[in-house]
């Protein structure tokens, strides 16, 4: 017996958790240098072409001129130049963050870019090999490539099968396999040819490859706004809009009151009340929720698919390979009637010593573990003669000592038996239905020796649901996400493993189509679905649900169909996705509720150092004692100006996001940015106040 | 019993009652907008407009119905007015000048019942009844038309119908308002309150002189005033006369009356999204608001320390001695948070910090309870903010009723939330900055500025009532208050209805665990803050010097 060998190890079986995975390029902590080396960038962004995208900051860019160009009417005015100089700091400090965000990004690019180095095609036509430079290639076009070539294009194998080193895209050393036909012909462009030689056709238009997108992707050039950014930023703006209202009209009523205001001081009050600092980050997090994701290997082709990560509520996961191992192992010898269990393992372990196959080597385990069976070198058996798996026989076996052992699917094994004369015992069929219906796969032993051929026992495969899926699936149902299990098997099977691994629902049996209707039903519901797949009979599911995650190893119609690609090719990923999206949005609310809050204290700060004169009253509401009406203003200013740094890191990482209940989430993350955000600057604007007041002939 | 257990007794009182009432009330009402059947008199009603109740609208034709029923209501009270000089039973009274007969008629089709006249002096039996009464009810009825269509629009799904305009503003008045009205009017006939056609009646004064009282059918006008939250008097003191207020009881009578509906439609709300849980949320939120405001007021107005407080006991200028304080600053907050205006007490009396509560009031939007209907719809919006901010922090895109907040919802409820703040800043400004306008203050410094402040506050909420002091019938009060509450109603109910009609057409998106859970007191918290923060920063530089300078001085 034997099933197709894995062209490459499954990558990571145990859940990664949440904890910020040791990514391929930069890692998810934030470096001071970052800030630094982006300093240039930053200036470059002050182009007001540029800065009008952002409609809060190019509100600060217009009130920096305005101060500016004050300042210069009254030069020997400190205050006003002060103010000036801050103000322009705010607006570079939220250039800075983006030029931070896009950098990470950068750096991959330019891997990618070394990769894409111009390679020659060995273009075939009508037979002939020619050489024509790789941004020559045209859809259809077909191209040989020989161990030791660059794949020139995106395409699929049409003959033949090679070892290709994909690190250049994926990180991983280890080859993989590519072959015609099925569902791992696939080839990306850039990659390399290790062995063998293979005949390709080409998919895709130079300059719209996998890499030419992905390099787009990680700089940030084919960024473009997500819904959510896109409300976000109109809440912003009319936030912006009211602010600007109750500032502009307060020069008519500080006149009334007998009070002067220059254009210094209001430019100054309404930069610190409209919304800076989730104003400065927003697009840094939106390019850094992307970063995340490359950083896990995963490549969103929308950051609309991003955002719908974070809400899907149905998850579709593939059983093999995402919730149990690839492969089922041995799990217990159970004996026919008048034959012991030692009996069954010794012949299973003898019948599984040539079998490589992962079922195999766990049998030969399972021996070992239970009941202490030495394992036997395949050399210490003189004149053993192995029988190989075919699809024909649909056994494994060996001859030796004049005993034939077989083991094997139960209808070939009976047969076998019968076919010898033997007599097969009559429990054999009723214990190899039972493991069936508890979700395991029978295999049947049997022997043929002196004594005749008959059946020996059973061996009861199990399918493996990997460590911590329970969890994992615990978790995800207290995050309002359901998940579902796809699997070929029969419902018996599929429902006791569903109830092993904690499933909420499962699919049996399941076709594309049942796939397709499945996701249909969820979506007419109003839920959000999210699923895997490789194969090109996935490729229409993969479109219709809203989070398409495409395998690498798949083929070039499953990864056109899905909004992201997997480059490590591990289902398990989708959960990530899931939290990524999550953490995404929790971010931006985050950023905002805080940047709301911020305003509080700064209202405290400016309206008694502006009034307080003519309305002693006011002074009352000073409740920061800050020392004098210029420095409580231009306190104010600077925490505005410092906050946006000291936050860029957090957009970076995201807000640490934890699978927990709505309610939960809300709850702490309110506590945190809410209250933390209007305490916050309240203790801020007093330390530099504090500072400001050292200053001699200030304060 | 001291003032302040007075004052307790009442609000318990006053809160028992409204406890009692909103369930059926409010499950009167869900079944009201969502019955097929018409009464015959309402039959005759369509047949007389032309108008089929049995059609769906589309959020386009709800609007159109709106403006076009309220613009004809505003021509006919203008026409009414200018021709009360040669029209039958008008005591005398000659036709109301161009601005102010404009003010008035927008006044009263917006629901604001701000009044720049002298009811008693201005406007005979005719006008009050033929013209003002009617308002009274038919306004109030189209804010609570189009609150339905907004929670219709959360209710429904995959279509854009919002329910038929005509059938719910005559249902309104037919089934809900006329029939309360009427009990409300015997009972303050009961009390005391007048209900007549008489004329004018010479009296002579207790030391002395002599005065002119003209009677009217005041008690039911009152009743209209306070059920439909108008607030435009009988007579120009308002509910402090005895005419329209006679008693403590007639006057705990009128809060309830001016807070009945709107604390019920929250239940209303609840019944027609089914979930009667999202209600409470949101009465809860109101209610917060309320009761705290309350707290606040009778804070400032028992406690203050002022000499000629401390020998009258307490702030007592502009009150009633029939009332109190405990009473009258229920009043005082209850009408101000309510869109209705109605007065027994004079706010520009009260404490600075006392005027800035009935200010901030209605700078909230006029949502806690509210208005009739706005009060709901107006809530809702802000609701749709925090929730927007706050489903951010649950990792989802936020969804409010299963209805997901996007961009186009953000836009019109971003619009709706612009639309009051700017109308009150910029008018108040441009008063403040022209010359003339100003000549208007009785008082000088922070009240002076408080006076033209609240004028505008009044006028952009749709509230009525007046910061006493400022002289309003000039050409400019006139018309920029006109304006201001032509827009301040008209403008935000076309983001409402667009609004709805986005929402209804919309698909549902199922509650999971992932879900924020808006009926939850968690949620409710975040509304109170939300809608504090988000007005508190917009008006605290116009209340730092008007109010605030005035109270902390």
């Amino acid at each position: 017996m034997s099933t197709a060998t894995p062209t490459r190890a499954p990558h990571s079986d145990v859940p990664t958790g949440h904890k910020s995975p040791e990514g391929r390029v930069g890692a998810g902590l934030f470096d001071p240098k970052q800030l630094v080396k982006s300093l240039p960038d930053a200036f470059r962004k002050l182009d007001p072409r540029v800065m009008v995208k952002s409609p809060v900051m190019f509100v600060v860019w217009i009130g920096s001129v305005l101060t500016t160009v004050f300042s210069f009417t009254d030069p020997g005015d400190w205050f006003g130049w002060t103010i000036s100089a801050w103000l322009w700091l705010t607006v570079i400090f939220a250039n800075l963050a983006e030029a931070v965000a896009e950098g990470r990004g950068k750096a991959q690019a330019d891997t990618l870019r070394r990769a894409k180095t111009d390679t020659v095609a060995r273009r075939l036509v009508e037979g002939r090999e020619e050489r024509v430079p790789g941004t020559e290639l045209r859809i259809g076009d077909l191209v040989v490539c020989e161990a030791g070539d660059i794949i020139p294009g995106d395409g699929d194998v049409v003959e033949g099968v090679a070892s290709v080193d994909e690190s250049a895209i994926t990180g991983e050393s280890a080859p993989v396999i590519r072959e015609s036909g099925g569902d791992r012909s696939a080839v990306t462009g850039g990659t390399k040819v290790l062995s063998d030689r293979i005949v390709i056709k080409i998919t895709t238009k130079p300059g719209e490859t996998f890499i030419d997108r992905m390099i787009g992707l990680v700089e940030g050039a084919a960024r473009q706004k997500t819904p959510n950014e896109i409300a976000l930023n109109i809440l912003l703006a009319s936030l912006t809009i009211v602010f600007l209202l109750a500032v502009a009209t307060l020069p008519p009523f500080a006149d009334y009151a007998g009070t002067h205001l220059t254009m210094v001081v209001l430019v100054a009050l309404l930069v610190c009340l409209i919304p800076t600092t989730i104003g400065a980050l927003l697009s840094a997090i939106g390019i850094a929720g992307m970063d995340r994701l490359v950083q896990r290997n995963v490549l969103a082709m929308s950051g609309r698919a991003v955002e719908a990560a974070g809400d899907v509520s149905t998850l579709l996961l593939d059983k093999t390979g995402t919730i149990t191992l690839g492969n089922r192992q041995a799990a217990e010898f159970v004996p026919v009637r008048g034959t012991t269990e030692a009996e069954v393992a010794d012949a299973a372990q003898l019948s599984s010593l040539a079998d490589e196959t992962p079922e195999g080597r766990s049998i030969v385990v399972l021996a070992k573990e239970k009941y202490g069976l030495r394992e036997r070198h395949q050399g210490e058996l003189a004149g053993a003669e192995w029988i190989e798996f075919t699809a024909q026989t649909r056994m494994s076996g060996v001859d030796v000592d004049g005993r034939k052992i077989r083991k094997g699917a139960a209808g070939s094994v009976i047969t076998w038996v019968e076919e010898r004369g033997g007599a097969v015992a009559e429990d054999a069929d009723t214990l190899a239905d039972t493991i069936s219906e508890a979700g395991g796969t029978p295999l049947l032993v049997a022997v043929e020796d002196s004594a005749g051929a008959r059946i020996l026992g059973v061996i009861h495969l199990k399918d493996v649901v990997k460590d911590g899926m329970r969890e994992r699936f615990e978790e995800l149902r207290r995050m309002g996400i359901k998940t579902v299990m796809i699997t070929g098997d029969n419902p018996l099977t599929a429902k006791a493993i569903a109830e092993e691994a904690g499933v909420d629902d499962f699919l049996a049996e399941a076709t594309p189509e049942d796939k397709m209707a499945l996701i249909k039903r969820e979506q007419a519901g109003g839920k959000l679905v999210a699923m895997t797949g490789d194969g090109t009979n996935d490729a229409p599911a993969l479109a219709q649900a809203d989070v398409g995650v495409a395998m690498n190893t798949g083929t070039s119609a499953a990864k056109e169909a899905g909004n992201m690609v997997d480059l490590d090719s591990n289902p398990t990923k989708l959960i990530e996705i899931v939290e990524i999206g999550k953490q995404l949005l929790i971010t931006r609310g985050a950023l905002t509720t805080f940047s709301i809050a911020n305003d509080v204290a700064k209202y405290f700060a400016i309206i008694p150092a502006l009034f307080a004169a003519v309305h002693p009253g006011l002074d009352k509401l000073n409740i920061m004692q800050l020392s004098s009406p210029d420095s409580a203003i231009l306190s104010a200013v600077i925490f505005n100006a410092l906050i946006i740094i000291a936050l860029v890191p957090l957009a970076l990482k995201g807000v640490q996001y934890r699978p927990v209940s709505a309610d939960r989430m809300l709850r702490r993350n309110l506590a945190i940015y809410g209250l933390g955000g209007l305490i916050a600057p309240f203790v801020g604007i007093k330390i530099i106040d504090l500072l400001i007041s050292l200053i001699p002939g200030i304060g | 019993m001291g003032p302040v257990f007075a004052g307790v007794l009442q609000l318990l009182a006053l809160i028992g009652a409204l406890a009692i009432i909103h369930v059926p009330l409010g499950n009167y009402m869900a079944k009201v907008y969502s019955s097929d059947k018409h009464w015959g008199v309402e039959k005759w009603i369509y047949k007389g407009i032309g108008a089929n109740p049995d059609t769906e609208m589309r959020w386009t034709a709800y609007l159109r119905g709106v403006l076009a029923f309220s613009a004809v209501g505003v021509l006919f009270l203008y026409l009414l007015q200018r021709l009360q000089g040669v029209l039958p039973g008008s005591l005398g009274f000659s036709s109301i000048d161009p601005d102010q007969a404009f003010n008035t008629a927008v006044s009263f089709v917006t629901n604001t019942n701000w009044q720049s006249y002298y009811g008693e002096q201005a406007m005979g039996h005719v006008v009050q009844t033929a013209g003002l009464a009617v308002q009274n009810f038919v306004s109030a009825a189209v804010g609570i038309a189009v609150a339905v269509a907004l929670v219709r629009g959360f209710a429904r799904s995959r279509s854009g119908e919002l329910g038929n305009f005509w059938a719910d503003m005559v249902r309104g008045v037919t089934r809900i308002l006329l029939p309360l009205a009427f009990v409300a009017a015997i009972v303050l006939v009961a009390c005391g309150a007048i209900q007549n056609f008489s004329g004018i009646h010479e009296v002579g004064q207790f030391m002395g002189g002599s005065q002119e009282w003209n009677g009217g059918a005041v008690a039911s006008q009152e009743a209209i005033k306070e059920l439909g939250t108008n607030g435009g008097g009988y007579f120009n003191a308002n509910s402090a006369h005895p005419f329209e207020n006679p008693t403590p009881f007639t006057n705990l009578f009128e809060i309830f009356l001016l807070l009945a509906i709107p604390f019920s439609l929250p239940r209303t709300f609840g019944v027609l999204v089914g979930s009667v849980k999202q209600g409470y949320a949101i009465l809860a939120t109101m209610a917060t608001i309320w009761v705290a405001f309350i707290g606040l007021m009778w804070w400032t107005e028992f406690a203050h320390r002022a000499p000629a407080f401390e020998i009258a006991g307490a702030s007592m200028e502009g009150k009633e001695v029939r009332f109190g304080i405990g009473a009258s600053s229920i009043f005082a907050v209850s009408t101000t948070l309510t869109s209705t205006g109605a007065v027994d007490s004079f706010h520009s009396s009260y404490t600075g910090l006392g005027g800035g509560i009935t200010l901030l009031g209605m700078m909230l939007g006029e949502i806690a309870p509210g208005g009739v209907g706005s009060g709901l719809y107006g809530i809702l919006i802000m609701a749709i903010i925090a929730v927007f901010i706050a489903g951010l922090m649950v990792g989802r895109t936020p969804e409010y009723l299963g209805k997901k907040i996007g961009t186009r919802e953000i836009k019109l409820a971003a619009c709706y939330i612009l639309v009051t703040p700017a109308l009150v800043l910029v008018l108040t400004a441009a008063a403040m900055a022209l010359p003339t306008p100003a000549n208007s203050m009785t008082n000088g410094g922070a009240h002076g500025f408080s006076e033209i402040l609240y004028a505008y506050t009044s006028a952009s909420n749709n509230n009525g009532s007046a910061f006493a002091g400022l002289n309003a019938d000039t050409q400019w009060f006139n018309s920029t208050l006109g304006i201001a509450m032509l827009l301040g109603r008209f403008v935000p109910m076309v983001f409402v209805l667009a609004l709805a009609g986005s929402l209804g057409e919309q698909k549902p998106v199922p509650v999971t665990a992932g879900t924020l859970r808006t009926e939850k007191p968690l949620f409710t918290g975040l509304l109170v803050g939300a809608i504090l923060i988000i007005t508190g920063l917009t008006y605290f530089p116009a209340l730092a010097l008007g109010p605030l300078a005035e109270g902390l001085a």
